[in-house]
């Protein structure tokens, strides 16, 4: 079965913003931009992650903080996209 | 004095009548005395009646709270020196390292480190294992402070810093053992020191070790002595207008002069309550943060400041506010629309505040109570000298409106005393007799200064300096990098961000993975702030004939100014 778009995002997240050994809980709702695991310099690598892995490009104005402080925040975010 | 009255006399007043020596009156030191800064801002504030005043109130990015008073604060930094000491041995001069987020073990630690004559060593703990590695190298560092999900980017690096003894976790709660030369120190389980022999520090003992970056070569520790706290305290005082019964909130990371100077030092040596919040920017996050601890003075940045612009008023009226009584800034230039935002957003403005890492404290600022003009530095504090040199015969250009670069004239108690091992590069700051600040400016008639630039290529991202040099070193490491360039782009938020220009070797196609690629490599290496934002593959770079890459010529066109003199220029662009 096809992963969903929700675990790819997920695992990525924990795969490049954890460090090795960094036991902090990270699920579909944790804040990770306010909560400090992405900082804001940081998003735009995740920004290129999103594009680069759905093939979209998603504008300046969307790319908010808020539209990428959690996984769920993020799907919905993709749904704009008709990414699902 | 009149409850709105600020501290400063009017600036045309207070330049004719200050001195140096109204500070150390204040604080109660004489040429010559002992003076350590852990001291001066714990026990002397205790001293003072301030034992049951709160000193810091913390919070975690999940909204838990810890509240420490001044005596809760001195008797932790005197556990944390005598662990230093007398467990572990460490020496006075000796640096330790604090690698830690803004929790409360970096802020004690800090001044812990100081009272037993150690020299702290804060670095940012967004930084990777290479950028962490090249300044633990170039201090010699014997001890680090750390929590444990930075650990493994220390265990990474230990193999190159010998001189490391030991590794001090401060959350270690046994789930896992720590290695050979860990060890665990829980502050809020630690018995509480009430007396400490402090280190007898005198004016010119090394306190503190800040790394800075520069456009060639490794960061510069630049070493700051404990006779700094002379200006951080005035400033503090004077510029953020601090008071007895505010409630103050320095944004800025101790990981960089500005968390320290007026995060740490300048707020408690004035015995202020200060709040920390230990999370990521969010507006309403930071909003809800005032409100709740009623915070009155606010020192801020800029990427910070344009960042909640771009939120609107609408998010600053959901709440209340009305605490806020003075407003500061600092790390780049303020632009102009946002001080007059801010005038509308909270009822008064940022005063923008210029200062460096090695001037250890504000130098040229706008003041409570003087005229601002939006977008100004503001005028040099009283007791500063400061001017604008021609670039190229270092005399001061005493004329209106005309561009030079930033000079003072050396003196001043929290100037920095060298670059750690790095004399020579010390030295060459000065010419003429002026300590060159490498920032170009204007005066104005009315000795109002206006910043122009940087002059050199170093990069100002959220009001942090990263080195080109260092970023494109690492890009080389990356195995499809053949050159590199970093340079500023323009960025509405953080002033300027990372773009990296980039030729591949044979066999590397470009494509967005491998920019993908690419950029969190070097964020893994080195740090966020450091990752490029924008890579741009080229077939070949800007060189001399001399084979030196031409930055400017990329900054220029990136910026879209005038690309100047490229008669040395080897290649066609």
């Amino acid at each position: 079965m096809a992963e969903s778009v929700k675990d790819i995002v997920l695992e990525y997240i924990r795969n490049e913003y954890l460090e090795e050994g960094d036991d902090r809980e990270v699920n579909y709702d944790t804040p990770i931009i306010s909560g400090g695991i992405v900082d804001s310099f940081s998003m735009v690598s995740l920004k290129v992650f999103l594009e680069t892995q759905y093939n979209i490009s998603i504008p300046d104005t969307k790319a908010t903080p808020e539209a990428f402080d959690s996984v769920n925040n993020i799907v919905t975010l993709l749904k704009e996209f008709n990414i699902e | 004095m009149p409850e709105n009255t600020p501290f400063m006399k009017p600036y045309e007043e207070e330049i004719k009548t200050f001195s140096w020596e109204i500070s150390k009156n204040e604080l109660g030191y004489k040429d010559g005395d002992i003076i350590n800064i852990g001291e001066y801002c714990t026990d002397r504030i205790c001293r003072m009646g301030k034992s049951d005043k709160l000193a810091l109130i913390w919070e975690g990015f999940t909204g838990e709270e810890k509240r420490y008073t001044f005596n809760d604060m001195r008797q932790l930094t005197n556990s944390i020196a005598k662990f230093l000491r007398d467990d572990l041995g460490i020496k006075p001069g000796q640096r330790v390292c604090l690698f830690m987020d803004k929790v409360p073990e970096l802020y004690f630690g800090f001044l812990g480190v100081l009272k037993m004559g150690a020299i702290v060593q804060p670095l940012f703990s967004a930084f990777g294992p290479e950028s962490l590695l090249t300044r633990l190298q170039d201090a010699t560092t014997t001890a680090i402070f750390t929590q444990k999900k930075h650990l493994p980017k220390v265990r990474n690096i230990l193999k190159d810093l010998p001189e490391l003894k030991y590794i001090i976790v401060v959350d270690d709660e046994g789930a896992k053992p720590l290695k050979e030369n860990e060890v665990a120190f829980n502050m809020d389980k630690v018995e509480r020191v009430d007396s400490f022999d402090i280190y007898p520090t005198k004016a010119e003992t090394p306190s503190v070790l800040h790394y800075t970056s520069g456009t060639t070569g490794k960061p510069k520790g630049a070493q700051h002595v404990h006779n700094s706290i002379i200006s951080q305290y005035m400033t503090a005082k004077y510029v953020l207008d601090l008071r007895d019964d505010d409630i103050y909130w320095c944004t800025a990371d101790p990981g960089w002069v500005t968390g320290t100077s007026y995060g740490i030092i300048g707020a408690w040596a004035n015995g202020v309550t200060q709040c920390v919040m230990d999370a990521g920017f969010k507006s309403e996050t930071w909003y809800k943060f005032i409100e709740k601890h009623k915070i009155t003075v606010w020192y801020s940045a800029p990427t910070a400041i344009r960042a909640l612009m771009k939120d609107g008023t609408e998010t600053v009226r959901k709440f209340n506010l009305s605490s806020l009584r003075h407003l500061a800034s600092v790390g780049e230039p303020l632009n102009a629309e946002a001080v007059i935002w801010s005038q509308e957003a909270f009822g008064m403005m940022f005063h923008d505040t210029f200062w460096q890492t090695e001037t250890g404290c504000i130098v040229v600022s706008n003041y409570p109570g003087m005229k601002i003009k939006p977008g100004s530095m503001g005028k040099p504090f009283p007791g500063i000298e400061a001017t604008v040199v021609d670039l190229k015969t270092f005399v001061p250009v005493n004329k209106v409106g005309i561009v030079g670069m930033i000079a003072l004239k050396p003196g001043w108690p929290s100037m920095i005393r060298t670059y750690w091992n790095n004399e020579v590069t010390y030295k060459s700051k000065f010419q003429n007799g002026w300590y060159l600040c490498g920032d170009r400016a204007s005066i104005d008639a009315d000795g109002y200064f206006w910043f122009v630039g940087r002059d050199d290529d170093v990069i100002n991202t959220g009001g942090h300096l990263v080195g080109p040099f260092e970023i494109e070193s690492a890009l080389l490491e990356h195995p499809a990098v053949a050159e590199s360039a970093a340079i500023g782009k323009p960025d509405p938020i953080n002033m300027e961000v990372v773009k990296a220009f980039i030729t591949l070797k044979p066999g590397f196609e470009q494509n967005k993975m491998l920019e993908l690629e690419i950029m969190n490599f070097v964020r893994k290496k080195l740090s966020a702030l450091a990752m490029p934002q924008e890579i741009e593959f080229v077939d070949s770079l800007p060189k001399t004939r001399s084979g030196k890459i031409m930055r400017r010529v990329l900054r220029a066109k990136e910026w879209g100014e005038e690309i100047g003199d490229i008669s040395t220029l080897e290649n066609d662009m």
